[in-house]
Order: C-alpha cells, then structure tokens, then sequence
C-alpha cells in the first residue's frame, strides 16, 4: 500500500496533539482521501507520552503506524523527538520543536535531560527544528504552539494545496479563530 | 453523510440510528465517550451514568423488558461487575433488543489487566459481534438490536481501544422510527427460580443453535477471495492488521459474527485454502474452537497471546518480514509516566501519608492512584474497583491475629466509593473492622476525563440533581469517627491521621476539594472560592534542599547549576503545598 501516507504526532499529555491531529484528519477527509487516526486516552494523558497518528491515502486498513513507516514524524517536545524516532521511516521526514518538556524522573534529579538530541536526529534524518513555543509568544499566545506546528507539518507533508484555514477556522474555539490562522501561517513559513 | 467518527462515536450514532431510547454506563477507557456521545442525542434518548457497571446492565435490562430498544456500555473489566445480570439475560432474553458494549484494552493502556471478553459470550451463552473500524461500529449496532430482538437473546458487543479510539470515515443514516414494544407480563421468561430456568436454559441451547446458522449466512461474516495459497480467519482490529499486512496475496473470511461461530463457513473456507492462519490479539478465542472440530490451522504458534498486536507483529510471525528503521542509542532516554498534574488536590494527601510508618497503603482506581508513583509511593496495593476497603480490611484482620504493629489506610476516590467501596465500607462496620479510610473526593470522575457522579450535583445530561454526601452515608453505615480535611492543607491532613491512628475501631477521613482541571459550578465556587493563582520562589532564600521537589509537582524546576527551585507559572495552579513543605519559607503565592 505505498499510496497511504503515514503521519505520527508525539508529545506530552496536553500539548494539544489531539486538536492538530482532529484538523489534519478533517481536512485529509474533505480533500477526499480516506483517512485513520488513532489516539490515547486516559490515564496516559496525565502529563504522560503520547502519540496521535494519522494515515491517508486511497483505501487505508490498520489504523496505526509500526516502526520504521512514518513518513513524518513531528514531535511538540524535543524528547519525545528522539523516543519515536524507531517509528520514522529511514526515508521520512523529523520535524521537531526545541522544547523542552522534563519528565518526572528528571525534575526529581533521578535522570538528566538528554543533550544533543536535535544534532542526533539531524545526522539520520532529514530535520527541520522548529522553535514553535517562542512563535507563538510572539504572536500573543503560547497555547497556539501546537498549531504553529501544523504549519510546519502541512509544509513537509507537502499538503498545501488544501484549505487549511478554513479547516482551522470551523474547528478551533471560537474567538481564537485569527490567532489559530496566524500561527498555522508562520509554521508554514 | 459522510463523518470522521472514533469507533465511540459510532456506536453512540448506531444506537441513535437503530432507535434506541435508553442507554446506561459507568465510565472507563477506553469506553467511556460512547455514552458521553449518545448523551448528546438528548430527547431521543434517556442517556445515564451509573454508580457501576452492574447496575447500568440491570437498569437497560429492565428497559428492555419494558419494551425499549437499550445499549450498556463499559470498559472490559466493567462487565466482571455486570456479569451476574449479564448470565440471567442470556436466559431470560429481551424485549426490545438489548445490546452490551464491553471494550477491552489489549496493551493495557489504561487497565489492570488485558483480559479478552469474546470468551464472556461463550461462558454466558450470548450473540456476540466484533466490529474492525468505526463504519462497522455503527452499522453492527443497527445488526445487532436486530439480532437480538429477532433471537430474543442480548448481544455482546466487543470493542477493542484501537477501535474505539481510532477514527474512520462512517457513512450516516436516518434514525429508525420504531414504537416501544408492549410489556407482557411472563414468569415463564422473566422470573428464573429454578423450576423456570431449566427450562429456559434448554431454550437458550435452542437459540444457539438457531444463532449457528445465521452465523453461517449472515453477511456480518464474509469472504474476500484473493490468493488462495494463504487464507486468513480474523475478527475485530487483527482483521484491519491482516489485510494491511497481507493485501491481496491472501484470502480472507472476516468474521464480524463471532459467537456462535459460523463453523461451516469457517470448514468451507479451510477446505479452498493452503495455509490456514487464524490472526487473532489476545487469547486463541477463534483458533480454540478451529482446534476443537480438527480443522487444523496456525494461530498462537506464532503470534503472542499478549500485548496489543501491530501490523508489525503480524508481518515478523507470518511472513519474516523486518521493515528498516532508524538505529540510535535509545536506552538512556528517562521515562515519562503519567502523574498528579500540578495543582491536584490528592497531592497534599499523598505527601502527607508518604510520610507515615508501619502503615500498609491499599490503594484503588482512578488519578489517585498515581499517589503510588515516585516520589509520594504511599501506596502498597491496587486491584479493582472498590478493592482499597475490603482488602485493607483483611489485612488489618491479618496484621491484627498476628500481633503486628500494622494499621491499614484504604484510599478511595468519590466516584469509586459509589461505585462498590460502599459495600465493602459495610463489610469494615458490621464485622467491627479496625481500618482507616480516606475518601478522597474531588468533586468529579477525574480520570476518565469529568463526568458526573452522584455526589457531583449532576446528571450525565446536565439536569441538577441531588448530591448525594458523602459523609451522611458513612455515618448511616454506622461509622462514628469521620473526619474532612482540605487535603492541600498538610497541618489539617497531618492531625487527621493521628487522630485516626489513635482511634480503636473504623474511621473515615473524607477529603474534599476539587479536581484541579475540573470546570467549576456554581456550587463549586461558592464552597471553594478562587484559589488558584500561581505561586514563586524568593530565589534568595532558596537553600536547594529539595524538600519541595519532593511532593512530585511537575510545576517545579531545580537548577542543578544554581541550586535553587523555580516554579514553571504556566503549570503552577496556586495550591500551595510546595509553599508548606519550604522549610525556609522562600515561596509565596503572588498576591498574598
């Protein structure tokens, strides 16, 4: 099935994964593709390591993403960038926020946060590093973070060809309608 | 029209679509927002949570006779609960169709354990279907309250996480117009003393028989020709996985009608084949019974009885393959478990009783069991629902015979209690326990993601209702000593525990705030106030002992360079523990 394309969000409970991988499957499906998502719930959610994967293409079956298949993989917190990787595809793309996101065992000093991660990845992968939590600020609004990064996701996937803002638009809350636009345009940049 | 649905929330559109006015659930994942959906279909249908599982099947059962088309539905381990009504429906039967929703969760995303349900069907003798993506999700609900007024048997339908949450495409159709079934009275069906359900059980064997042969020529089962080198049985997601897998250089019979099995179709098909594979997650359910009648295949030999299965999984077992990925070093990357967010209110609980010796902990389920976790690990046990007081109690029992210097506390959360923990409170009162236990009540059904419950005010559909205290039902039990704290005061939760330590028989301790993502009613507002805010370290006075650090606050950061803590304010909700625990008193809330 070399037609279905394959897109893995990762991040931490609460970065917003769910709401990028809503508009990225809604749009997929406006565009006509057929498209599977799948996403974590519960307990995982509670500041845990989480995944929202996407797949489209002409007939799609499995609804997740193996090791070694994505052809993206974007990652919202620089950590998790590196727990995923196995899952990119030697061929694919990395797109990774430098942010950082310190898991329970290193606020507890048990662990140090991993240096060199976006040098690591870089030398296997064609990357792109994002700083999308400083753009946001810029723009007036951290919690957008997760959408600048979908800009940067419609960017590499190459998907600019569908109406991205109107899709934002009918799905993000009201009154953050403008903001959501801003931010998905400078993640596209 | 065409919609982007999770399997939930196709089910929740099937059982609109199918006519269903009444539905019933108590909450877990990875089930719970198929009741939360139905919900939405407010004025069709009377959509309820329940303070278990057992009593929301024996509410739609009791629907049922009455004549409506019904839907339960909870997450597999839920059904263990419900599974004493679930074995007299099978003999009973139904009214309007009644169908039971069990989502199992290989993998143990979100569970205690990974038990497959499908055997359930057999062991109480019900219809079972076994949808693969959301279009099947809700088409099998319309099938199955078909089936099962036709049958007059309830149906099981089982669901698996990667089902229930993964979203698909579900083409949507009108709701049925279908009147209540008139109520007739019948002892004959509906009244099993032993005299009436021997022979409704020979009736049962009878409709199994009959459920045989739809099985074998329902479309709910089809073939899919392709090669016929390879031929593949397969039900449920492991379906999706196969054909991902195999494409069209295999042969397929998807069985979405799994109990009773279509065994001549099942013979049939193994005759046209080469190689039989039954592709199954979890336990043998389908390659047992292949075994059973000798129809020889490959199965479990190959493909692990545990753990989610993958598409992977499935291609490494039957075909060798290994797809390239990235090698790098990724041993040393830390964890990242789940825990109490910033701000919870359990957190000031936990650290409090983190601090107490000779003390066996018998946790339960829900967010508070993260208390468990580094670096509060105030927690010794944890099984299932409503566990924490009556295994606590055996054990205080145990300590006690033995002349051990052993108290057992039992931690439960509100919507646990209601859910079973009252009756194992029963137990601690009538037979003259000695246990502490806390109730740990947060205004909400937390880890599930906010539902109502019955201590809540309000009703799965929004109507206020009454709230059921907490307290007047400890002491109605008959428990004499009862304590409530704010349990983000640590002096109060500190006095709270030597007092019930010195106490000579049960005692409850009630905590009392609200969870911190929990939206705020009026009611909460009014008792609780605005408390949240943020608050900061004075880095001067900072002496980097930690202490802070060891409440497991995901808000603070310690700076190994500078030794200081700081609090990261986009997390920081205000609850002042850290504040408590300073002992140089270097943090405040901004504004106070």
């Amino acid at each position: 099935m070399a037609e279905v394309k394959n897109i893995l969000l990762v991040g931490v409970g609460g970065q917003g994964t769910i709401l990028v991988g809503k508009i990225l499957s809604s749009g997929l499906m406006r565009a006509g593709y057929d498209v599977k998502m799948s996403e974590v719930h519960g307990m995982a959610q509670r500041g845990g390591s989480v995944s929202n994967q996407v797949r489209y293409g002409t007939k799609v079956y499995s609804p997740i993403i193996d090791k070694g298949q994505a052809d993206i993989l974007v990652a919202f917190e620089t950590m998790e960038a590196l727990r995923w990787l196995d899952y990119l595809n030697p061929n694919g793309k990395a797109v990774v926020n430098d942010y950082r996101i310190p898991s329970a065992p290193i606020l507890m000093g048990k662990n140090d946060y991993p240096e060199g991660i976006l040098s690591i990845i870089q030398g296997k992968v064609d990357t792109t590093v994002i700083k999308a939590g400083e753009i946001a600020k810029k723009l007036g609004n951290s919690r957008t973070m997760n959408i600048v990064l979908f800009g940067a996701l419609v960017k590499g996937m190459n998907l600019t060809d569908i109406n991205w803002e109107q899709v934002i638009t009918s799905i993000v809350k009201a009154g953050t309608e403008d903001i959501n636009v801003e931010a998905f345009r400078a993640g596209l940049k | 029209m065409k919609m982007l649905l999770t399997g939930n929330e196709a089910v929740a559109r099937g059982a609109y679509e199918a006519g269903v006015t009444y539905a019933a659930a108590y909450p877990g994942t990875p089930s719970t927002e198929i009741m939360e959906t139905v919900a939405e279909y407010k004025g069709d249908i009377l959509a309820e949570w329940a303070p278990n599982e057992k009593v929301a099947l024996e509410c739609v059962i009791g629907a049922s006779l009455a004549g409506a088309r019904v839907l339960a539905t909870m997450k597999m381990v839920g059904v263990n609960v419900a599974s004493d009504p679930l074995f007299c429906a099978a003999y009973a039967g139904v009214n309007g169709g009644l169908v039971l929703v069990s989502a199992d969760d290989p993998g143990l995303h979100s569970s205690q354990n990974e038990q497959d349900n499908r055997y359930y069907a057999k062991f109480a003798k019900v219809a079972m279907v076994e949808p693969s993506d959301s279009q099947e999700s809700k088409d099998m609900v319309l099938a199955a309250i078909e089936i099962s007024e036709k049958y007059d048997i309830p149906v099981l339908f089982r669901m698996t996480t990667r089902v229930c949450h993964g979203k698909s495409l579900v083409e949507t159709g009108e709701r049925q117009q279908v009147g209540q079934r008139p109520y007739v009275k019948n002892l004959q069906k509906y009244d099993l003393v032993p005299a009436v359900s021997r022979k409704l059980r020979a009736g049962l064997e009878e409709k199994l028989k009959r459920l045989e042969e739809f099985s074998n020529t329902t479309d709910l089962n089809f073939i899919d020709w392709n090669d016929k080198g390879i031929g593949i049985i397969s039900s449920g997601v492991a379906y999706q996985y196969a054909r991902e897998v195999f494409g069209t250089t295999a042969s397929y019979l998807k069985l979405g009608f799994t109990n009773p099995l279509p065994m001549d179709k099942i013979r049939a098909f193994a005759k046209e084949v080469g190689m039989l594979y039954v592709v199954e997650e979890l336990e043998p359910f389908i390659e047992e019974q292949l075994n059973a009648v000798g129809i020889a295949c490959i199965g479990k030999a190959k493909i692990p009885n545990m753990g989610e299965l993958t598409p992977d999984i499935v291609a490494k077992a039957l075909l060798d393959q290994i797809r390239p990925t990235i090698e790098y070093d990724s041993t040393n990357i830390p964890t990242r478990p789940p825990t109490l967010c910033a701000g919870c209110p359990h957190r000031g609980f936990f650290y409090e009783l983190s601090k107490r010796k000779n003390i066996m902990v018998t946790g339960d389920i829900g967010c508070y069991g993260l208390g468990g976790s580094d670096p509060l690990n105030a927690k010794d046990t944890s099984y299932d629902m409503g566990s924490s007081i009556s295994m606590g109690y055996g054990a205080q029992r145990a300590f006690e015979r033995n002349n051990e210097n052993m108290r057992t506390i039992s931690t439960i959360g509100d919507s646990t209690f209601f859910h079973t923990g009252i009756n194992s409170l029963i137990h601690v009162v009538y037979n003259r326990g000695n246990t502490i236990t806390c109730i740990l009540d947060n205004r909400i059904t937390g880890m599930t993601g906010h539902q109502e419950n019955p201590g809540s005010g309000f009703t799965l559909q929004g109507m206020p209702t009454k709230i059921i205290d907490i307290e007047e039902v400890v002491k109605a039990i008959g428990i004499e000593h009862i304590r409530k704290v704010n349990p983000l005061n640590l002096k109060e939760v500190e006095e709270a525990f030597d007092w019930a330590l010195e106490i000579d028989g049960p005692s409850v301790i009630i905590t009392r705030w609200p969870c911190i993502l929990k939206k705020q009613n009026d009611a909460d507002h009014k008792e609780f106030g605005d408390y949240r805010g943020t608050c900061m370290v004075a880095e001067e006075n900072c002496i980097g002992c930690k202490m802070c650090i060891k409440t497991g606050c995901p808000a603070l950061r310690f700076n190994k360079e500078s030794k200081k803590v700081k609090i990261d304010a986009s997390q920081c909700a205000g609850c002042k523990v850290c504040l408590q625990v300073c002992p140089v008193k270097a943090i405040r809330k901004v504004g106070e």
